[in-house]
């Protein structure tokens, strides 16, 4: 059978099981909607904040990204998984105790503050809404190479299924939605990953057979000398060198890990769980379902990037495979015949290279490069739709709980019943939806480059504030206001100037302190942090409830509210 | 009694979130970022240290710490929750 017919089953088994699941967890209150009733199983909230997580950025695009950049990839591995730590060390545990929906009434109450919560609900809606345009996008991009319907129709089909479940079920439909679809990755992303560990190097698992020997027909010696050698040669970077100044990976680290802590969707499964105790295992078992993904990632960014060069690099282009001719009519691989030999010169030197590989195929790729069985190649496209759909689900979901009931219900409405709430949600995600799907049919050109944006506005916005907000009892609403605003628009205009007023001196000799745009989350972080710290310094302590609230929440026990 | 036994509590779990993150950093950033290139000279399998700690071994580090953190603050809970237990029982006592 051809990948075609094996993509389109595999694509309609795992839709109709995510409707199926839709249908059987609809939501009946604002609790079931906004945090699944708060009755979630941590293990099973671990594989839903997996699935939350790993994006289509992380599924289709990072073990491209670190192919390319070798060593220096290494900030996307641990930025995207040591923020982990910080979540279950400094916030999730005393934000279940708090016991709320959301992340900005967290802020707004411990702020006992509007204004914070409305900057919060900014914050948390920019945030959502720039990630969830990405995920429209690689939904898009798997709907046009495997199903071979244009991106157009491809995102509308993936808009209607996230809009079934996301609005009848709410965070109810989405967690064992998300579980489902957890399993589907987590599957798609480790059989090939196995399967060209096994060819390559004889070793099952592919954590192992990234430092093992080839086999004799990749030519023997050591995987990774094999491609610094193969790097070498044709004047690319050496693979397991860094290229980028160390300050700078330490500040994109940093700034990554600060981001993840922050990220308003991936808080709130917190929220779902039945207590304390739970909230902490569930961040446990959510970062193992996530280092299975993210320590094999290395791994199949080496193999393809061997793969890539020894298929691809001197051969005659009228016999490249047909994978190659498949992928050069979406324009993700061009060629371009300059010394016109008629073959493939695959090198470093940006002169004389003919071959330009979009990164975000490697994965999608991967299995045909290796030549892999077609139901494989199609099984990573219904990985890659549930990533990127599981995500979208989640960030949509924040949206819609931030103007329903942050927005709406706490600032402007406070009047409204339930059932009114509940309807503005629904209404809210349905909009949330169209404008998503909207901007992957029609994606702003700078969409990979805001995604930095995402992550510096989490880490400089939100992450100070919270973590403040329990481990400092006389951090008071001026401090936290004046360390949000302060954060967040120097990490704003940072980027805005070096991506889009200035592009021309986006380079380490303009940046300050040599960090780049990616990286300049970190400082808005810690200039949040000594900002929020000198005016609260200087001004009256908060009132004595909230301080009795801030020592309730470092305790064990049930959660404050409800 | 209890606020005392509150403030034990906090102050345990502070220096335990403080010790683990030490470790946090020290393997992250430290070994996986600064000292990278120092490692990279001593070789395991087909690794060399630096670069394997840094795509690999500070995820599972990470992992680690999590479950550490998880093992003592359980612990820690009981204790609180027995400690509190108690000195509410002396305290009626008393009242008695």
């Amino acid at each position: 059978m051809s990948v075609q017919i094996w993509t389109i089953i595999f694509v309609f088994l795992s839709f109709s099981l995510y409707i199926g699941i839709a249908i059987w967890s609809r939501a009946g209150s604002t609790k079931e909607f906004y945090i699944a009733g708060g009755g979630v199983h941590p293990l099973a909230n671990g594989m839903a904040t997996a699935a939350d997580w790993m994006s289509a950025a992380s599924f289709i695009s990072m073990a491209g990204l670190i192919s390319v950049l070798g060593r220096d990839g290494t900030f996307y591995l641990m930025g995207w998984t040591g923020g982990y730590v910080l979540l279950a060390l400094l916030l999730a545990p005393y934000l279940r105790k708090f016991g709320k929906f959301t992340v900005p009434d967290f802020i707004g109450d411990r702020y006992y503050s509007k204004s914070a919560r409305l900057i919060a609900v900014f914050c948390a809606i920019t945030v959502s809404f720039v990630y969830v345009c990405g995920q429209m996008q690689g939904a898009g991009i798997v709907f046009s190479r495997f199903l071979e319907v244009d991106i157009t129709t491809g995102v509308l089909i993936g808009m209607t299924i996230v809009f079934f479940y996301a609005v009848m079920g709410g965070m109810k439909g989405i967690t064992y939605t998300q579980v489902a679809q957890y399993c589907v990755l987590i599957f798609a992303f480790m059989v090939p990953a196995i399967f060209i560990s096994i060819l390559m190097t004889g070793q099952v698992i592919p954590q192992v057979g990234f430092g093992s020997e080839l086999t004799e027909a990749y030519g023997g010696g050591y995987l990774l000398d094999r491609l610094d050698n193969l790097s070498q040669e044709l004047g690319f970077a050496t693979y397991t060198e860094g290229q980028r100044s160390t300050q700078d990976v330490f500040f994109i680290t940093a700034a990554l890990m600060f981001g993840t802590a922050g990220l308003p969707h991936v808080i709130i499964r917190f929220f779902t769980v039945p207590n304390v105790r739970d909230a902490r295992r569930s961040a446990g078992y959510a970062l193992i379902f996530i280092a299975i993904l993210y320590t094999t990632a290395p791994a199949v960014a080496a193999f393809a990037r061997t793969n890539l060069i020894n298929t691809v690099n001197n051969i005659e282009y009228s016999a490249v495979p047909e994978w190659f001719t498949q992928w050069e009519t979406t324009s993700l691989i061009t060629f371009d015949d300059k010394n016109n030999d008629g073959r493939i010169q695959f090198v470093g030197d940006p002169e004389a290279n003919e071959l330009n590989v979009n990164r975000d195929i490697i994965v999608l790729a991967n299995p045909e490069i290796a030549g892999l069985p077609n139901w494989v190649v199609a099984l990573v496209a219904a990985g890659a739709l549930a990533a990127a759909l599981s995500t979208a689900a989640g960030l949509l979901l924040v949206i819609s709980t931030s103007v329903a009931h942050d927005f709406l219900k706490r600032s402007f409405m406070p009047t409204i019943s339930e059932k009114q709430e509940l309807l503005y949600a629904r209404i809210s995600i349905f909009c949330a939806v169209l404008i998503a799907g909207y901007f992957g049919i029609n994606p702003p050109a700078y969409v990979a480059q805001v995604v930095a944006f995402a992550f510096g506005l989490a880490a400089a916005s939100f992450f100070p504030a919270i973590v403040l907000g329990i481990f400092r009892k006389r951090m008071n609403k001026e401090g936290a206001i004046a360390g949000m605003i302060t954060g967040f628009s120097f990490t704003a205009l940072y980027i805005i100037y070096f991506r889009f007023i200035n592009p021309t001196a986006d380079n380490a000799e303009n940046w300050l302190f040599g960090i780049s745009p990616e990286g300049i989350g970190t400082v808005g972080t810690l200039l949040n942090f000594a900002v929020a710290l000198t005016v609260a310094k200087y001004t009256p302590d908060p009132p004595k409830e909230v301080q009795e609230i801030v020592e309730e929440i470092r305790l064990p026990g049930e959660a404050i509210v409800r | 009694m209890s606020d005392k036994n509150a403030q034990s509590y906090w102050e345990s779990n502070i220096k335990l979130v403080i010790k683990l993150m030490c470790v946090w950093f020290f393997i992250s950033f430290g070994c996986g970022i600064l000292f990278v290139d120092a490692l990279d000279t001593i070789r395991f399998g087909g690794f060399k240290l630096g670069f394997w700690i840094a795509q690999q071994g500070a995820i599972l580090v990470f992992v680690a710490l999590i479950y550490i953190y998880i093992y003592y603050m359980d612990k820690l809970d009981d204790r609180y929750k027995k400690d509190s237990l108690e000195s509410s029982n002396e305290a009626t006592k008393e009242a008695e």
